[in-house]
């Protein structure tokens, strides 16, 4: 792992991508803070990351596209593969390192609070909590936008469908006050998901039985739950909208309240992502 | 050193390796011969633990590479088809990552890579980026990469494929120099390539094994029939009588050119074809009747690759055994390279 991740952490600094990755978020970060914290005079710091947060749409796709999907197209998978190390190990490695050019212009923002402390009352706690979460945050999304590399061999495609799925995600919660609220809606939109994990069950697996299982296993459940109980589906689609969203929980810091249950979130789906990626990679011993 | 037993390998309704059993010693230079698609990059990547076996087991050492990857990938140094290397990296960069990750640190690691690169002579290139190296370089970049942690297998897919004569023939030169110090397994479509390297060749087709052993026994063993012509100094028939008294001989054609002398081109069966050919000799001695010319012509390697992977259970599409006997370096397994 040690290994991966210091070959990552090279080709990172040695090409353009981590001084760019790092270069927008300073300059975003610092022409929030410039608009909010020295133009508006306001105090709180973390309004500048809200106001930032937008910037991951476009900075996250461009550091995590080439993870996987890179070595898929020059081949150099198969080198990893004939290695003494586990595939946990590689997307771990490949992870860490990103995870590392994340921090350093972090590290850079975290000077901000204090330099604004001395000129006037800033207050810190919410300011750093502030940017734990927004490293959180960063760092789910990564987790998401590695996933999305491992599936493919180009890099284009890696980026835009990174683009789309941050995106959806960060106005997923405007969204849902439009979408449907009524139980039928909510169904219909139950259904859909589920024949879209089936599909990915099924693109991942190549393992038709097991979609068409997935699928019925779950189609039936959310069947005789609307034959139960009805009322559960009222406004569920919504819910689950809000719920899922990543950049909603991080709103919470910013309004000033440290939410263990976010970072258990944030956790989760980095854990999760993680894990489909390592799938993902070993599914292509297996096809 | 590697037991291959009952390796069976499906691409979805497509059967690229069938049960596949075959053990390979200590010491030695294998090579693995068959046309394109018969299934030999599929089998190297599964021995290498780069692909999983629908069915079957391969003991690296005893140890199995799907239960204990780790402990088996340590004792094998691989070069897969196309060499697996990060084209922005110099091979200093790459050799340094590669060690790393098979567990070398520090002079150790630094000691291998010198070790390396003298032993596949890229001194000069280890600065340079490696996509500006030719071909035949990057090649020795993926061979240098492969032995590095001092592995006691390699294995190298097509090491040969797409340079040119003179590259082709360093390679070679080089594959038999490490023939001398670890166990080599290579892969080729190329028969005299296999024939001047190898120590022992298994032939496939068609995802099964056909033949396995020395090259010589395989020719002197092996199917196809040998055949002799001679010259004798008399008529059709006399000659027709004395070759009827000996053995070994299935088939005859008797030509009388000039009046007296007639010409004769026998096949013999797969028995020794100096044994038929001393009887041939003594027959015509006994019968006081002089042999102006004789010549032997014997099945070589060649001829024993068409019989066998022709011979084979026809699943494969016929294109590609056309092209079996044709040395053509452009054509890849496409399909079996293709995870």
């Amino acid at each position: 792992m040690i290994a991966v991740l210091k070959h990552e952490l090279k080709s990172y600094f040695h090409s353009l991508t981590a001084y760019v990755f790092g270069a927008f978020l300073l300059v975003f970060v610092g022409l929030g803070a410039l608009i909010y914290n020295i133009q508006s005079a306001y105090s709180n710091f973390e309004f500048v990351l809200s106001f930032c947060c937008l910037v991951f749409v476009v900075i996250v796709p461009i550091l995590t596209m080439r993870t996987i999907a890179e070595e898929r197209r020059q081949k150099t998978d198969q080198l990893l593969y004939s290695l003494p190390i586990t595939t946990t190990e590689v997307v771990l490695g490949k992870y860490l390192a990103l995870l590392a050019v994340y921090v350093v212009p972090l590290v850079v923002i975290c000077l901000y609070p204090m330099i604004f402390a001395q000129f006037g009352d800033v207050y810190l706690p919410t300011a750093y909590g502030s940017i734990l979460a927004f490293f959180f945050l960063g760092a789910a999304l990564m987790a998401v936008g590695v996933f999305l590399s491992s599936l493919t061999d180009n890099q284009g495609f890696a980026a835009g469908i990174g683009v789309a799925v941050i995106l959806f995600n960060y106005y997923s919660v405007s969204l849902s006050e439009y979408v449907s609220q009524s139980t039928v809606g909510s169904v219909i939109a139950l259904l859909v998901v589920i024949l879209a994990l089936g599909a990915l069950i099924r693109y991942l697996t190549k393992n038709t039985n097991l979609a068409y299982g997935f699928c019925i296993v779950l189609v039936l459940a959310l069947t005789a739950a609307v034959y139960l109980d009805n009322s559960l589906f009222e406004g569920l689609l919504p819910r689950i909208m809000s719920t899922l969203s990543l950049f909603e929980r991080f709103y919470v810091f910013v309004n000033g309240v440290f939410d263990m249950t976010a970072i258990v979130y944030y956790l989760t789906v980095i854990v999760f992502f993680l894990f489909l990626s390592v799938q993902s990679l070993e599914k292509r011993r297996y096809n | 050193m590697i037991q291959v037993e009952h390796l069976t390998k499906y691409y979805g309704d497509h059967l690229a390796v069938n049960d596949l059993s075959f053990e390979i010693g200590e010491g030695h230079v294998y090579g693995f011969l068959g046309p394109n698609g018969a299934g030999k990059s599929t089998t190297m990547n599964i021995m290498t633990g780069c692909l999983s076996a629908t069915e079957g087991q391969v003991l690296i050492d005893g140890h199995d590479i799907f239960e204990e990857p780790n402990a088996a990938k340590k004792l094998i140094g691989y070069l897969p088809e196309q060499p697996p290397l990060y084209l922005n990296e110099t091979p200093m960069e790459y050799l340094r990552f590669v060690g790393e990750a098979k567990g070398l640190r520090g002079t150790a690691l630094a000691e291998q890579i010198d070790a390396v690169i003298d032993q596949t002579g890229i001194r000069e290139v280890r600065n340079r980026r490696i996509s500006a190296l030719s071909k035949g370089y990057r090649q020795r970049v993926g061979i240098a990469q492969a032995l590095l942690g001092d592995p006691r297998v390699i294995i190298l897919d097509e090491p040969t494929v797409g340079l040119d004569p003179i590259q082709i023939l360093e390679i070679r030169d080089l594959i038999r120099e490490l023939g001398r110090t670890h166990t080599v397994v290579f892969s080729s479509h190329i028969l005299s390539e296999v024939q001047t390297i190898c120590d022992e060749i298994l032939i496939i087709a068609h995802g099964k094994l056909v033949a396995f052993g020395q090259p010589e026994d395989l020719e002197k063993r092996l199917l196809a029939p040998s055949e002799i012509s001679l010259t004798a100094e008399a008529g059709p028939k006399p000659v027709k009588a004395i070759l009827s008294q000996v053995a070994h001989i299935t088939d005859l054609s008797v030509e009388e050119t000039e009046s007296g002398v007639t010409k004769v081109h026998i096949w013999t069966d797969h028995g020794d074809i100096y044994e038929a050919s001393r009887s041939i000799f003594f027959a015509f001695a006994a019968a006081e009747t002089a042999l102006l010319e004789m010549s032997l012509k014997k099945a070589n390697l060649e001829d024993i690759f068409l019989e066998l992977t022709e011979n084979a259970p026809t699943e494969a599409i016929p294109e590609e055994t056309a092209s079996a006997g044709t040395e053509n370096p452009e054509s890849e397994e496409s399909e079996a390279a293709e995870q």
